[in-house]
């Protein structure tokens, strides 16, 4: 569904990402995993729009993204959940979910999506009036999810949900998205904590320095001597 | 004991205050979503004032007539404002910014000079005096109150009801997380930049009830309304609200007591003074 | 090279007037210059950022302190001036010491000082059986009426202001060069990119941002005093406000404000237009002039926010070696290893 071929971007003279092939498959949950300064936020944010690609291809369903103005690719069907929440702090639970739903698409089934979402979150139906800031961390994590599921993407992108969370809370994250993709939606997760991305995906991507470094299904990279050693200690 | 002077200097001051809790919304609004202190917006409202002059006196139609085109046509002005002067310098310094909305300033100013000439011009409506518990107000500052209060609220219900104001809201708060929701900003500030000058469009109506036009009119109120916005906290829209009533208190109270100028004079030393407690407004800025 | 032809066009200024050029053009030359060194002197805090939307208020200070001084108590400007000069600098630091102490900056420090203009002009106003409020006042003629005074610094012949303009602009440039030669100019641009960096790195902000502020006051005031002296008329709408604050600071933009010719250049173009514009329009369409004025002021800022000066000088650079000097402010890159740049 997600193609990426030989993608390169940076941020003005400093480049951050360097020829990046990637794909995800409808329904797949793949995880991006790497290091601090490896470059998963810049991908995430090559995919979502916020900036443009140096060179190389981004394709969703075939369509070419690079030609699309930022703001349209929710449109086309890319949700993108940023790193720390980025929740709107003075406004309520549900104006931050109407944000989240405020393409033409997405408007018209808003009052569904919205009881649907408070399905999925009741504990931000209990405090739907109460400012985004004021939430609790992992509060704040489910409204940011739950502010991205409100336009149906066909691709979730999830940027290091389990950050300055409490672990249980942690495992509260991981276990909803879980819930998510049983639903059926397309998830791509970068973090930090690879032991939790590597539970959730079916694949997974190394990124390191703004390369990849190893994919491939997780039941491979689990078994991969360098991966063992180098990040999950073992 | 009750002074009814001094009542009735309240009484008018909680009236002037609407009108400038009006033009500090339109300014506080374009600033907190756009990022810009359009220093020409008492010249939008002269603007206004100059379009019903137009039309009521020139051409001759009611008053019904010219109040709403006013309205709109302010809300074009503010449209073009955004997108011929602020647009292309967008991403520039804010300096650049103020500027050349003090270039506009200048560019109305004399604009209207050359259409209307310097002459005070007067719409000629003479609304009566009102007495109210032995208080007498003129009906013009009260009319002018009940509009601005129905602008505000007005503007309220569109912030807090639509999608749009909803969008406008959330500009304010995170600019960068826009794209991700779809929103295109530059429509946004567009939006933004016709409801600043709708805004302004009505203040005109109020002013032009009570006051003759003239081309330098916004250097009476301008300058106030900026301390006005700045005192509640550039871009905070309640804020501005509550320090516009402040404001016209001290203005009417003091006009009471001494002078006119002079009241001005303590208000603005009272700005300074409290710019020094609080420099980021006395109630919260928005960041 | 350059040595020699400042001094040449030194000299050429130093001996026009004995040319008996015609009347007008000396009246020209000599707002120019005092317009010129106003603007100089605002430029000393506005090229680092502090940017006063409110000189006006020390331009009518100055004039307006040695005008009541000299018609009341008949003190003459030799005191008036300092006096001025004095009070104009406890205004700067009494505006100036909270808000760079209480770090106001950008567009709240430009509305404050506005707001500080506005107060001057309101005053003027509200004192108006000393000061004849928005009729303006004129200073009174020295008695016995004499052609020259340096007494009362009145004079008829216009060439006496046209040399202590001159000398006023040049101290002006003077300071400008002493600043820009100073540790003073080194701290004021670490200040004006960071604040906070500069702090940290022992710079005293709050001081050199207060010192910078009470020099451009100082000057600008001694400014305003000539020109009140030669036009021989005050007036604090066309002194004060923020009318006559917005267009020095114009005429240092369009000039070009980080170089010293800059500010000076502005106020020759701008009276220069003005002038031309009103002579051509004359009597007809009044405000045609200051309109295309105000245009012209809106598009500099969008195509040429360096200024004349500023733009001629990177053109000319760029065609030889060294990088274009900062633009109005220098761009913010992201930087490298922070969360902007993952």
């Amino acid at each position: 569904m997600l193609k990426l071929q030989g993608l390169s971007a940076g941020y003005g003279s400093f480049q951050a990402l360097w020829d990046i092939d990637l794909e995800i498959d409808a329904g797949e949950a793949v995880a991006v995993i790497g290091p601090n300064g490896a470059g998963k936020t810049t991908l995430l944010r090559a995919i979502s729009g916020q900036i443009a690609p140096w060179s190389g291809s981004i394709e969703l369903e075939g369509q070419d993204l690079r030609t699309l103005a930022p703001h349209r690719y929710v449109q086309a069907g890319i949700a993108h959940c940023p790193e720390n929440r980025r929740l709107f702090p003075r406004m309520s639970v549900e104006d931050n979910l109407r944000m989240g739903g405020f393409i033409p698409d997405a408007r018209k089934a808003y009052g569904e999506r919205l009881e649907w979402v408070y399905g999925l979150f009741p504990r931000l139906r209990e405090r739907r009036h109460q400012l985004a800031g004021t939430l609790s961390g992992g509060e704040q994590q489910m409204c940011a999810i739950g502010r991205a599921l409100m336009s149906h993407p066909k691709l979730l992108l999830l940027d290091e949900p389990s950050a300055g969370l409490a672990p249980v809370i942690v495992m509260q994250v991981f276990d909803l998205v879980r819930r998510i993709r049983s639903e059926g939606f397309t998830v791509l997760i970068v973090e930090q904590n690879i032991r939790q991305a590597l539970e959730l995906a079916d694949r997974a991507y190394l990124l390191e320095v703004g390369r990849v470094r190893l994919s491939g299904p997780v039941a491979e990279l689990k078994g991969n001597e360098f991966l063992r050693q180098a990040y999950l200690g073992l | 004991m009750f002074d009814f002077f001094l009542l009735e200097a309240i009484l008018n001051g909680l009236l002037f205050g609407g009108v400038l809790a009006l033009l500090s919304l339109g300014l506080n609004l374009v600033f907190g979503v756009v990022d810009v202190v359009w220093i020409a917006y008492a010249e939008l409202v002269m603007v206004g004032m100059y379009i019903i002059y137009t039309v009521n006196i020139l051409l001759g139609w009611p008053l019904y007539v010219a109040a709403p085109l006013s309205i709109v046509g302010v809300s074009i002005v503010g449209l073009l404002v955004h997108r011929l002067v602020i647009e292309p310098i967008l991403n520039t310094p804010p300096i650049n910014q103020l500027l050349a909305t003090g270039g506009l300033l200048f560019f109305l100013q004399s604009f209207a000079t050359l259409i209307f000439g310097s002459q005070f011009r007067n719409i000629g409506l003479s609304l009566p005096v009102v007495e109210f518990f032995e208080l007498y107000v003129s009906f013009a500052r009260l009319l002018a109150f009940g509009v601005a209060l129905v602008g505000i609220v007005g503007l309220y219900l569109f912030l807090r009801r639509t999608y749009i104001g909803t969008a406008i809201r959330a500009v304010a708060q995170d600019r960068e997380m826009m794209g991700l929701m779809g929103v295109d900003t530059r429509k946004v500030y567009l939006i933004t930049s016709a409801v600043g000058g709708a805004l302004a469009g009505l203040a005109s109506i109020l002013l032009v009830l009570q006051q003759d036009v003239h081309p330098f009119i916004g250097l009476t109120f301008g300058p106030i309304t900026f301390m006005i916005c700045v005192l509640g906290g550039l871009g905070n829209l309640f804020g501005g609200f509550i320090a516009a009533f402040v404001i016209s208190q001290v203005i009417s109270i003091g006009s009471f007591y001494v002078s006119t100028e002079l009241s001005y004079v303590i208000a603005f030393v009272l700005f300074i003074v409290a710019m020094f407690f609080r420099p980021e407004g006395l109630f919260q800025r928005r960041s | 090279m350059k040595r020699w032809l400042l001094l040449a066009g030194l000299a050429v200024l130093v001996a026009a007037p004995f040319a008996h050029p015609p009347q007008y053009f000396l009246h020209l030359a000599i707002l120019i210059l005092i317009w010129g060194m106003i603007g100089t002197s605002w430029a000393f805090m506005g090229r680092f950022g502090l940017v006063s939307l409110g000189h006006g208020g020390f331009v009518a200070v100055g004039v307006y302190t040695t005008a009541l001084l000299w018609n009341v108590y008949g003190l003459m400007p030799w005191v008036g001036i300092p006096v001025g000069i004095a009070i104009s600098l406890v205004l700067a630091l009494a505006i100036g010491y909270p808000a760079f102490r209480f770090r106001v900056v950008g567009h709240y420090f430009a509305l404050v000082t506005l707001a500080m203009g506005e107060v001057v002009r309101l005053s003027i106003i509200a004192a108006r059986d000393v000061t004849g409020g928005s009729l303006g006042m004129t200073p009174a003629r020295v008695q016995p009426p004499t052609d020259v005074s340096w007494y009362a610094l009145q004079f008829t012949d216009k060439r006496y202001f046209y040399f202590l303009a001159l000398g006023a602009w040049l101290l002006a440039l003077w300071v400008w060069g002493r600043i820009d030669r100073s540790m003073a100019r080194s701290a004021l641009e670490a200040i004006s990119e960071d604040e906070v960096a500069s702090a940290s790195v022992g710079i005293h902000v709050t001081w050199q941002k207060l010192r910078v502020t009470l020099i451009s006051a100082a000057m600008t005031s001694l400014g305003g005093m000539l020109l009140g002296w030669y036009n021989q008329y005050l007036n604090p709408d066309s002194l004060s406000g923020i009318g006559i604050s917005l267009e020095i600071v114009f005429a240092a933009i369009v000039g070009g404000m980080y170089m010293a010719p800059g500010p000076t250049i502005g106020a020759l173009l701008t009276i220069s237009f003005r002038e031309s514009l009103r002579t051509y329009f004359g009597v007809q369409l009044i405000g045609m002039a200051e309109t295309l004025y105000g245009l012209l002021l809106i598009l500099f800022i969008i195509f040429m926010p360096r200024g004349i000066y500023g733009a001629l000088y990177e053109w000319v650079q760029r065609r030889g070696q060294t990088p274009p000097k900062t633009p109005v402010a220098p761009p913010r890159e992201p930087r490298p290893g922070t969360a902007e740049a993952r």
